[in-house]
């Protein structure tokens, strides 16, 4: 009997082919959906890791307690050893150490008599060793409007909005007065060797970037650093993965009692990142949804409209004396076949053009002048739910839309079938 | 089945809801049929033929009075069995075919005994005979969409006969063909119910039918107005 149904399923297109396909093109476009929202949000969690959190960050327990300061004063001490330990205790990580400062920059004029100045903040990050992958993090070379990188210890990046504020040019000198780790008054001459776009109001106001060795020797701070970010070898942030180095870190070297000692935080466990991530998982989950929403009335209704279509054979099989419920479980056990050949066909498929696009859109040529907040390419990533979430929609709305359409066999006289088979 | 009695109707009435009010379809029917007859329900569209031949099948129920149909009250005809009924004894001709178009002639014919769980080897020599009895055996791997009018007919009266029912009700089953297609589908019938014993109950206002018929029975406004024996 099974093998009558399958054979009539097999032959009659309309029944097979069409609702197989337009199950595979509902769930193609749900898993490929998923991916690239988990993608692009996923990018957003790369993007402030690689800014402003790293997937882990090490700092001391103060320094922590009053971030938003970004106390350098508080910063970590005897950083040379802590590296080396983290790199013994987390092989495989990378590690940056950055220093965020302040101050009041200054650009002379030829009499090196103030000539403009103007307020400002800036991050230090290793911009000059040859392993050092901070440029390509912070996208760097991209975000350049004028000048160059600098080359040297003595050469500074300014905002371009800064830069053109203090009347200032790539190659000319500016003055960084500012204070250093102890208290003491720093003042220190840089040459601008190029500027760049931030891509945020705040820094682009008065934005720097410089090299750490020179901006540890401006503050004083040798063997010091305010953070050191981790990164994990994939790339990708683990929440898992982090929070165990977290827990596995501070258990090892973090003393509640000594306000100067390590702790180690994950993305997660960093300002408002929790509620960050708790709202994209939330906006994740509400897009997916509500699309998944939708293509399930779409199958609901491809399975309900060829439920329907069919009561001409119902009457008939009711006639030559099949029972309702047999008839009703056979409708369900085919749409079952065929979201579940729907399912596999367009999960491949959604899968495939995922695959595609984990390499990403570059939109950078669309972009007038690329910045370092700016995600230059727009990329999809693969996660163990693409590999099953299509079949929600795939199966269980195709089968409750016959399962709908069915009960119509139930709530409809025998003899009203008959008259639907004879019309 | 009391002498060969298959039918007893007692003061058959149906009614439909129809607005607020109610139709009455069949108005106190009372009829027997014999093993072997060859009768027909006749009268004008609207007089309640197929209403009365739906019931026969069971695929309706009296709205009062009762019905016996091989053995089997209206009062005890549960869904289950109704649908036992009729996959067991009853075989259904309809005015339009109703052929399964995407299986072959053999699996049309085949199907009914697929329900009752023949084995292979029986089914395949019973869909051979059936449709040697309609003189199709030369379509066995035709479809549907490829037979005539006359042949879909003799399809559907092989699918009707493989089983070898007590009981064939035909609806208006000339209704789409012409006079010599016609003629050969009722004189196949007439063959089938002379060899197999067959009871044939149809429901038409065809005359050609009529001509054939051994028992006409006339309904007007859902009364029986004549109960006749023709003689052959």
């Amino acid at each position: 009997m099974l093998r009558f149904y399958i054979k009539g399923l097999f032959r009659d297109r309309s029944r097979s082919l069409m609702p197989i396909l337009v199950v595979a093109i509902g769930v193609t476009l749900v898993v490929l959906m998923q991916c690239w929202v988990t993608g692009i949000l996923g990018d957003m969690i790369v993007f402030n890791a690689r800014f402003a959190t790293g997937h882990v960050k090490v700092m001391s327990r103060a320094y922590n307690e009053n971030i938003d300061q970004q106390p350098n004063d508080l910063a970590l001490m005897g950083t040379e050893q802590i590296l080396l330990d983290l790199e013994n205790e987390f092989p495989g990580l990378e590690w940056a150490e950055r220093i965020q400062f302040g101050g009041l920059v200054d650009a002379p004029d030829e009499n090196g008599e103030t000539r403009t100045q103007g307020p400002g903040g800036g991050m230090a990050i290793d911009l000059l060793s040859p392993s050092s992958k901070e440029v390509d993090r912070l996208n760097l070379e991209k975000s350049l409007v004028r000048g160059r990188l600098p080359q040297v210890p003595e050469e500074i990046l300014l905002s371009d909005e800064f830069a053109t504020k203090l009347e200032v040019e790539p190659g000319e000198a500016v003055t960084l007065i500012t204070t250093t780790m102890y208290g003491a008054m720093s003042i220190t001459n840089f040459t601008v060797s190029g500027t760049i776009k931030f891509g945020a109001a705040a820094l682009d106001r008065g934005g720097m970037v410089a090299d750490i060795s020179s901006i540890r020797m401006v503050l004083d701070m040798q063997d010091a650093t305010g953070e050191i970010l981790g990164y994990l070898p994939s790339g990708d942030y683990d929440d898992l993965q982090a929070a165990a180095m977290s827990a596995a870190f501070n258990d090892r070297h973090s003393d509640p009692e000594d306000e100067f000692s390590p702790v180690m935080l994950s993305l997660r466990e960093q300002g408002t990142m929790t509620m960050m991530l708790d709202i994209m998982d939330y906006f994740k989950g509400l897009i997916i949804g509500i699309f998944m929403i939708a293509m399930s009335i779409v199958l609901w209704n491809s399975g309900l409209l060829g439920g329907l279509r069919r009561y001409g054979e119902m009457g008939l099989r009711i006639a030559i004396g099949e029972e309702k419920k047999h008839i009703y479980r056979s409708l369900i056990v085919e749409s079952v076949f065929i979201g579940i050949a729907g399912s596999v066909v367009g999960t491949a498929f959604g899968l495939f053009f995922a695959a595609l696009l984990t390499k990403g859109i570059d939109i950078g040529g669309m972009m007038q002048g690329s910045n370092m907040m700016m995600q230059a390419v727009m990329k999809a990533s693969i996660t163990p739910d693409a590999y099953y979430i299509g079949f929600i929609p795939g199966i269980f709305a195709t089968a409750l839309g016959t399962a709908l359409a069915g009960i119509g066999i139930f709530k409809r006289k025998t003899a009203q079938l008959f008259k639907e088979l004879q019309a | 089945m009391k002498n060969g009695r298959i039918i007893t109707i007692d003061n058959l009435v149906k009614s439909f809801p129809i607005g607020g009010g109610e139709f009455t379809a069949l108005n106190g029917i009372s009829l027997q049929f014999d093993k072997g007859e060859f009768s027909g329900i006749v009268g004008p569209s609207g007089s309640g033929k197929t209403t009365l031949l739906n019931i026969l099948g069971s695929l309706d129920t009296p709205t009062k009075g009762q019905t016996n149909v091989l053995g089997t009250a209206s009062t005890r005809m549960s869904p289950k069995v109704a649908a036992t009924l009729r996959k067991k004894h009853i075989g259904f001709i309809f005015q339009t075919y109703n052929l399964m178009p995407v299986y072959t002639v053999f699996e049309n014919v085949e199907f009914p005994l697929l329900l009752l769980k023949i084995p292979s080897a029986e089914r395949k020599k019973a869909v051979l005979e059936a449709l040697e009895w309609v003189g199709l055996s030369d379509k066995i791997k035709s479809k549907p969409p490829q037979l005539s009018g006359g042949e879909s007919q003799r399809v559907a009266i092989a699918r009707a006969m493989v089983k070898k029912p007590d009981l064939v009700l035909a609806d208006e089953p000339t209704a789409n063909l012409d006079a010599e297609n016609s003629h050969h589908i009722l004189k196949t019938m007439e063959k089938l119910n002379y060899e197999l014993r067959t009871t044939f109950v149809f429901a038409t206002h065809d005359d050609k039918v009529i001509g054939y018929l051994r028992r006409i029975i006339s309904l007007e406004d859902g009364k029986v107005v004549s109960d006749a024996y023709v003689k052959k």
